[in-house]
């Protein structure tokens, strides 16, 4: 699932005109409006990209953007986080949409997980992505949840980062200055932890269209449908012979970020097979152990997914 | 079950409701959205509480500086432990039939030390729960963290912490039990099995959470409490032995719960807290818990380590069993019902469907700092019966005889009862034999294990797992009575009947989301002989309705059920003496039927209950003088010839483990069991269902996961792994119907029944697939980690 995992409303201190981190409480009239559970904050929905710069460097690291608010709001209900401002970027025109140009595929931030699995150019052009997406939490959370945040937030368990990665995709980044384009690989940092500046909006995610012959895998292991998975990946190659060209595979839920396996990619590449594949995996992962299990268990389950999915990508599954 | 004047059993009544599916009468409400939880309700001048709780899961309070809290917005009133001591006294989790058995004195809010992360130590009341919350975070707390005691298998060590020093040492209470020649028993064994199982700690996950709003009204010094809860009138006998409170002073009233489980029939400090703010601050107060308060807090369940051992001859006769258990149960025993009840039932309870006569068990209850555990669902029960039908199935295994067979050997015959079980627990009536033999025909079994036969060969991994259960239903003062706690296990109901021949009934049992109330309108109905569309249950307030002890150990049809069908005798029987009168026809040759007044032997027509209503309430002058119409009867019940109404069953489920990832996959469950007499096949069959779903969560999801400081480590819905729909079997379920002769109506229980026997069959069927691979399961829940260590792959 992506970081967004509950279905969070929340009625407080809804003010477009309260003059953010002062404060002051904004009330709504009535005792009880002001539910549990999420610390004061201030609220902007801005209309305009320029207005959305204004916020950011005004508020600096005070200042949070709500997108699909799948995660975010799950965390400030629980009081994990508490940001000054919450800027609500689902009236920013432009942000929403998935549109071919030449080469590229230009998903934008704010497209819900809903439509990007139905966006004719996904379904045409990136299986990757219209497999990942069913795996993704409920129905609900995929109505509001945004393929922005979910990169934006780079929960090393979610599926979206990993297939950016394995796709090769590159972000775009946007300030007051212009754009700047980042690739996948450089663009996750670290748990929860990317190279976006507190003045920078993640705008949209540019996809190359895939070389002909191009297969898409992906499959996670999750307790429940719908959890984060203990492990999961997501690959995308064209098949070459007993080799491949231009294999990816993403692993997910296996560290502190989504992780490309070079070593195991390139075995298969020169047409090692899968066993040899697997072993060379251990060079390529290094999982802590998590609720789910322990780096060993979570080794284990990253050389059997690498068989299954390899697998079936070879067979045309 | 017996007939009644009338020649009539209770199955014959015309116009009976009994064993039918009919629809619940609160279902349209709920659904509609109109049901009324605690947090529905909004009283004027209501504030909200928030707790400090204890990060730590041992502490000493050294101070707390409550300054910055109580100035902040919105604040009423800040109250430490020690403030609070003086309005509310504590109590001790003991009972006098558990010998030995000790607990410490516990305080709404903690005063010197906090011994569970999560413990309550300084509450905030506040206009508005999230000025609460934002108070809360201002509260600065000097705390000295302690050495704690967390692994139950360390509790009892001489270099381990001790939680409370007053008491020597962490053992809570032992039970020792020896019955018959067991040494005896194993020495001339064919066949000796062992094994030690683990049973992981979970708890309830009620969709509502634990809710209170107690409303002290200082004028009419009457204390109004509205309660998510099962007992009320448990409650009100608390509050005021707690509070120094009047009996008259005390109103507690359960109207709606979301699910409560065995988790809202505790006394909670949090909850005494909030009633003892109402109290000081003389206006209502709400407490309603976060999830992750839900999760710290809630009362958690099972976490047994249980040695187990059992002696076969060699045709696979059961000859003698011995278990050692071993359970942590947080820091106090719980009041009132105490922490030492499901050990005491897992000594009760292993070997309880089978002949064997030699047994020995010892069970120790430890205290540890992690969130207090007490009663939930089927105490004790999945974790005797995964112990007993584990041994059993590892005895089949050695001595190659099938598991349905080496079952059909050993259960008690149908034809030998009454009997006892080698514990003594002593049973009325079971019929495991019809029971199995019903389960087999249901799956087809002969054909399932050809089916895993066929799909081994290709590699596919299945198995089929058997659990063989008796379960403990109706219970007599037995359970907590005797030992002093002041829990009824008697019920009442009370009927009026109204002048246009409507009958509300008034009835100490509640409602839980689990449809007693339509149980009880099926049963009045019947009973009184008028449409139950014409009758209206009234629980959940110890103001309206006769004392009882509400919900618990399945006994709400059974003895709410009974109670409720001698009051609608003895309605009608009055409706009939005053029929007879007006009608100039003995009493006996009428009978009420449909809401009428009807001649017994041909059901024609006499009189429409309306009629006679009119005449009763409106002209009684008509009435020939002498005769008094009494419309309104109090009928009580409490079972005596058996200190609890068994019942039993059988499950089976059929899985299919994946050896390469530890998951496992739920193809299908099945269950038979007998409750006696099925009162409405529909609600019976969803107890059971619900019940095996819980379950299938402690088998292979729920846990409540500690590190070794004793944090808890997965409070929220995302990281405690309730059962989903998605991965839930197809369950089938049918029934043995073998009547209590204790009642009328000869229901017994059936609320835990699926989820007693559901752990053993899901862990007995996962062994069955691994048998072939060599790789066995002992612990719960068997998460795909358990099982890829099972296998030796990681």
């Amino acid at each position: 699932m992506t970081g967004g995992d509950r279905q969070v409303f929340n009625n407080r201190t809804i003010n477009k005109n309260a003059a953010p981190l002062n404060g002051d409480r904004a009330r709504i009239q009535g005792e009880d409006t002001r539910k549990v559970k999420a610390p004061d904050f201030a609220y902007e929905r801005p209309e305009s990209l320029d207005q959305v710069f204004d916020l950011l460097e005004r508020h600096g690291d005070e200042a949070r953007i709500l997108a699909g608010g799948q995660s975010l709001l799950a965390t400030l209900n629980m009081r994990l986080s508490s940001p000054g401002l919450l800027v609500d970027i689902g009236r920013v025109p432009g942000l929403a949409g998935v549109a071919r140009a030449g080469q590229t595929i230009r998903i934008g931030a704010m497209t819900r997980h809903c439509d990007l699995a139905a966006a004719p150019p996904v379904q045409a052009h990136l299986p990757l992505l219209a497999r990942a997406v069913p795996h993704i939490a409920h129905p609900a959370i995929r109505n509001r949840g945004t393929i922005g945040g979910s990169v934006a937030l780079a929960d090393p368990a979610a599926e979206l980062p990993a297939c950016c990665l394995a796709m090769g995709a590159t972000m775009v980044l946007a300030s007051r200055g212009g754009e700047r384009r980042v690739a996948a690989a450089d663009f996750f940092q670290g748990l929860f932890r990317t190279v976006l500046e507190p003045h920078e909006l993640l705008a949209a995610i540019e996809v190359p269209v895939p070389p002909a012959g191009s297969v898409a895998g992906f499959d996670e292991l999750a307790r429940r449908h719908g959890d984060y998975a203990i492990v999961g990946l997501a690959a995308q190659g064209v098949p070459a012979g007993a080799g491949w060209q231009g294999l990816a595979l993403a692993f997910f839920g296996a560290d502190d970020r989504p992780v490309l396996a070079t070593a195991a990619a390139a075995v298969l590449a020169e047409g090692g097979g899968i066993a040899a594949a697997q072993a060379a995996l251990d060079r390529d992962l290094d999982p802590p152990g998590d609720l789910n299990g322990d780096p060993a268990t979570k080794r284990h389950l990253a050389r059997v997914l690498l068989g299954r999915v390899v697998g079936a990508m070879a067979e045309g599954r | 079950m017996s007939a009644d004047e009338t020649g009539l059993t209770f199955l014959d009544r015309p116009n009976s409701y009994i064993g039918r599916s009919v629809p619940r009468p609160n279902a349209r409400r709920l659904l509609q959205g109109r049901g009324i939880y605690v947090d529905d309700l909004k009283l004027p001048r209501m504030a909200h509480v928030a707790f400090l709780r204890s990060p730590y899961p041992h502490a000493r309070i050294r101070g707390i500086d409550t300054a910055a809290a109580k100035a902040a917005p919105g604040v009423f009133a800040v109250v430490t432990g020690a403030e609070m001591a003086r309005v509310c006294t504590p109590w001790v989790g003991v009972l006098g039939h558990f010998k030995g058995l000790k607990s410490a004195p516990q305080y709404p809010l903690a005063i010197d030390r906090a011994c569970w992360a999560g413990e309550a130590i300084c509450a905030v009341v506040a206009a508005s729960r999230a000025e609460a919350e934002d108070a809360v975070a201002l509260l600065a707390a000097d705390l000295e963290e302690l050495p704690a005691a967390v692994e139950m298998e360390r509790a009892l060590d001489p270099d381990e912490t001790v939680i409370h020093p007053d008491l020597g040492d962490n053992l809570a209470f032992e039970r020792l039990l020896d019955v018959g020649e067991v040494d005896a028993a194993f020495r001339d064994a064919a066949v000796v099995v062992e094994e030690t199982f683990q049973v992981g700690r979970h708890t309830g996950v009620c969709l509502e959470p634990r809710a209170i709003l107690a409303d002290w009204d200082a004028g009419e010094e009457k204390l109004t409490v509205h309660h998510s809860f099962q007992a009320p009138h448990m409650m009100q006998d608390i509050l005021c032995k707690h509070l120094g409170l009047p009996e008259a002073s005390v109103r507690v009233v359960c109207k709606d719960v979301g699910g409560s489980f065995g988790i809202k029939v505790h006394i909670y400090p949090d909850e005494m807290a909030t009633v003892a703010l109402s109290l000081m601050l003389k206006r209502p107060v709400k407490f309603v818990a976060d999830r992750l308060e839900s999760f710290t807090s809630d009362i958690h369940a099972r976490d047994h380590r249980v040695k187990g051992r059992m002696a076969f001859a060699a045709d696979g006769t059961i000859l003698a069993a011995e278990i050692d258990d071993l359970t942590g149960i947080g820091p106090y025993s719980v009041y009132p019902r105490t922490s030492a009840v499901e050990a005491n039932q897992v000594v009760n309870l292993v070997g309880g469907p089978y002949r064997h006569r030699n047994y020995r068990a010892r069970a120790r209850v430890v205290f540890q700092n992690k969130t207090p555990m007490c009663q939930y669902r089927a105490v004790g029960h999945p974790i005797a019966v995964m112990v007993t039908e584990g041994l059993v199935d590892l005895g089949a295994a050695r001595l190659d005889i099938d598991p349905v067979e080496i079952r059909r050997r050993n259960v008690i015959p149908d034809d030998a009862h009454p009997s006892t079980a080698a514990s003594g627990i002593r049973f009325e009536q079971l019929s495991h034999q019809a029971a199995l033999a019903r389960l087999v025909e249901m799956m087809d079994y002969p054909a399932l294990r050809a089916e895993q036969a066929a799909l081994r060969a290709r590699g596919i991994h299945r198995g089929i797992g058997l659990a063989t259960f008796v379960e403990i239903t109706n219970p007599s003062a037995a359970f907590y009575g005797v030992g002093g706690a002041r829990i009824s296990s008697q019920d009442g109901c009370t009927l009026r009947l109204n002048p246009q021949g409507g009958v509300v009934a008034a009835i100490g049992v509640t409602e839980q989301g689990q449809g007693t109330e339509a149980i009880v309108a099926q049963v009045v109905a019947t009973a009184v002989g008028v449409p139950m569309e014409q009758v209206r249950v009234v629980t959940g307030d110890t103001d309206a309705t006769p004392y009882g002890g509400g919900t618990w150990a399945s006994r709400g049809a059974g003895i709410g059920g009974e109670a409720a069908w001698q009051a609608g005798k003895a309605l009608r029987q009055n409706v009939l003496v005053v029929a007879g009168a007006i009608l100039q026809a003995d009493p006996a040759s009428l009978d009420l039927r449909g809401g009428r007044v009807v001649d017994a032997a041909t059901g024609t027509e006499r009189m429409p209950l309306a009629e006679l209503g009119r005449i009763a309430y409106f002209r009684p002058d008509t009435l020939p003088p002498g005769l008094q119409p009494e419309f309104v009867v109090t009928r009580h019940y409490v079972p005596k010839d058996y200190p609890f109404a068994f019942t039993n069953g059988v499950q089976a489920a059929w899985v299919e483990v994946d050896p390469d990832t530890g998951f496992v996959r739920l193809l299908r469950h099945w269950c038979v069991e007998d409750c006696g007499t099925v009162l409405n096949p529909q609600l019976v069959d969803e107890q059971i269902r619900g019940g095996i779903v819980q379950g299938i969560g402690a088998a292979l999801f729920e846990e409540c996961r500690y590190d070794r400081t004793g944090q808890f480590l997965n409070a929220t819905m995302a990281d405690y792994l309730v059962p989903m729909a998605a991965e839930m079997p197809d369950i089938a379920v049918a029934h043995v119907v073998s009547p209590t002769l204790s009642s009328e109506i000869g229901a017994k229980g059936a609320g835990e029944a699926g989820t007693a026997g559901a752990p053993a069959a899901v862990i007995n069927a996962i062994n069955d697939a691994l048998r072939p691979l060599g790789a066995r399961v002992t612990s719960q829940p068997a998460s795909p980690e358990v099982i890829l260590r099972a296998l030796g792959r990681v």
